[in-house]
């Protein structure tokens, strides 16, 4: 089978040709790769024409390789551009998550600290006031909890604290698949970029071992986490 | 935006230094295209790989920052870069050595063919990345490639070097 290379010779390359740069580079799909495959066992001379491209192929490698990387200089010139960037009003197609972030983060930090008092004893006042209705609601006769001295006064804060994990993503995942699978597992990044490492906080309630192993086995079979492991 | 930047720079700054050829020039390009992802982050819409976004940023980069050189000064520098790339070739066969023969043809192709060819072999997107982040057809992007492959080919004819291929 020598049609697929002879039209080399007629300037007019094959579909198969056209793809053997991307079978070298690994990008196509299972299913050309699949013929592109089928195509060099069947014929030598693009088989030839393959060793040629690989050749390239390793050799446009070295040469970016050998450009090296860009000085300090860049970086800071980045960010100097971005500090001194205008704030930015929030985009009208944010989602109410981001709303809320960038609501709080045009705050004051004074405004923040008084707002934060104001939450604080609001939620007092509300504790009280569910506590007096659960009072009334409940019988006249009563016992109350006694505490035995044998007993500890300190929460197990290790049983009720959420679950965490330090997640690290392929490097081709996408933001919008990150994003995807943090709304999947209820998880949210809490800390990150540490040596491309995130750290992630799962649902809103604590879990038994058996269930956080459970979210962890699923998190490192998913494409686009390359590690996950349970942290505190 | 760290993480972004310590991602991405380095392959950015490659791609954008290729097409300029200045490293002075490359280091102001990925502080622009850095600052427009910054902007503009809210336009990304998931639907390519951030690094095939940040990329087709860069190309539009350089191409503004190559045009707005003068054109003597471009030609000076296309004149010396033909120049300096077809007397390597030479040396390098004298050395007998085809690797080096073939990185200086790879220098001495057009921005267009350089472009495509470190698309592909070095930062490994697709024929439909190709496509979005140069803005042709996907066609033309196979085509492109197979020329770009035919240039080098005569490059290293033209230098000596028989690989057997056309």
């Amino acid at each position: 089978m020598m049609a697929t290379s002879k039209q080399i010779l007629e300037q007019e390359p094959s579909e198969i040709e056209l793809l053997l740069p991307w079978h070298a580079a690994g990008t196509l799909n299972a299913r050309d790769a699949r013929r592109v495959d089928e195509a060099l066992a069947r014929d030598p001379e693009l088989a030839r024409q393959y060793a040629v491209i690989r050749e390239e192929y390793a050799e446009t490698i070295d040469l970016n390789e050998s450009l090296g990387a860009p000085s300090a200089r860049a970086m800071h010139k980045l960010f100097a551009a971005i500090d001194a960037e205008p704030e930015r009003k929030p985009h009208a197609s944010l989602n109410v998550a981001a709303r809320l972030t960038g609501f709080f983060a045009r705050l004051s930090p004074r405004t923040l600290a008084w707002s934060a008092s104001l939450g604080g004893l609001a939620l007092l006042v509300q504790a009280g006031v569910i506590g007096a209705v659960l009072m009334n609601e409940r019988p006249a006769a009563f016992q109350t909890a006694s505490l035995s001295s044998n007993e500890s006064v300190t929460r197990d804060l290790g049983a009720a604290a959420l679950p965490r994990a330090l997640v690290r993503f392929a490097p081709d995942a996408r933001v919008a698949d990150i994003t995807a699978l943090l709304d999947k597992y209820q998880a949210s990044i809490i800390d990150g970029g540490k040596g491309g490492m995130f750290r992630l906080q799962f649902a809103n309630r604590a879990m038994t071992r058996d269930e956080f192993n459970g979210v962890l086995s699923r998190l490192q079979n998913e494409k686009i986490v390359s590690l996950a492991v349970a942290t505190p | 935006m760290q993480v972004l930047y310590g991602r991405h720079h380095v392959r950015v700054f490659r791609f954008g230094l290729r097409l300029v050829r200045s490293e002075q020039v490359a280091e102001d390009l990925i502080s622009e295209v850095f600052l427009d992802v910054w902007r503009q982050a809210g336009k990304f819409e998931g639907r390519s790989a951030v690094s095939t976004w940040l990329l087709a940023i860069t190309r539009f980069k350089a191409l503004s920052a190559l045009r707005r050189r003068k054109d003597a000064e471009l030609d000076d520098e296309a004149a010396n870069a033909i120049e300096d790339t077809s007397d390597d070739p030479e040396v390098a066969v004298q050395k007998k050595d085809t690797s080096d023969a073939l990185r200086k043809c790879l220098t001495a192709l057009t921005a267009e063919h350089r472009e495509i060819v470190d698309l592909v072999y070095y930062h490994e997107k697709s024929v439909e990345e190709v496509a979005g982040i140069v803005g042709i057809p996907e066609n033309t992007v196979k085509t492109r490639l197979f020329y770009a492959r035919k240039k080098l080919a005569e490059l290293l004819k033209a230098a000596g070097v028989e690989r057997g291929w056309p």
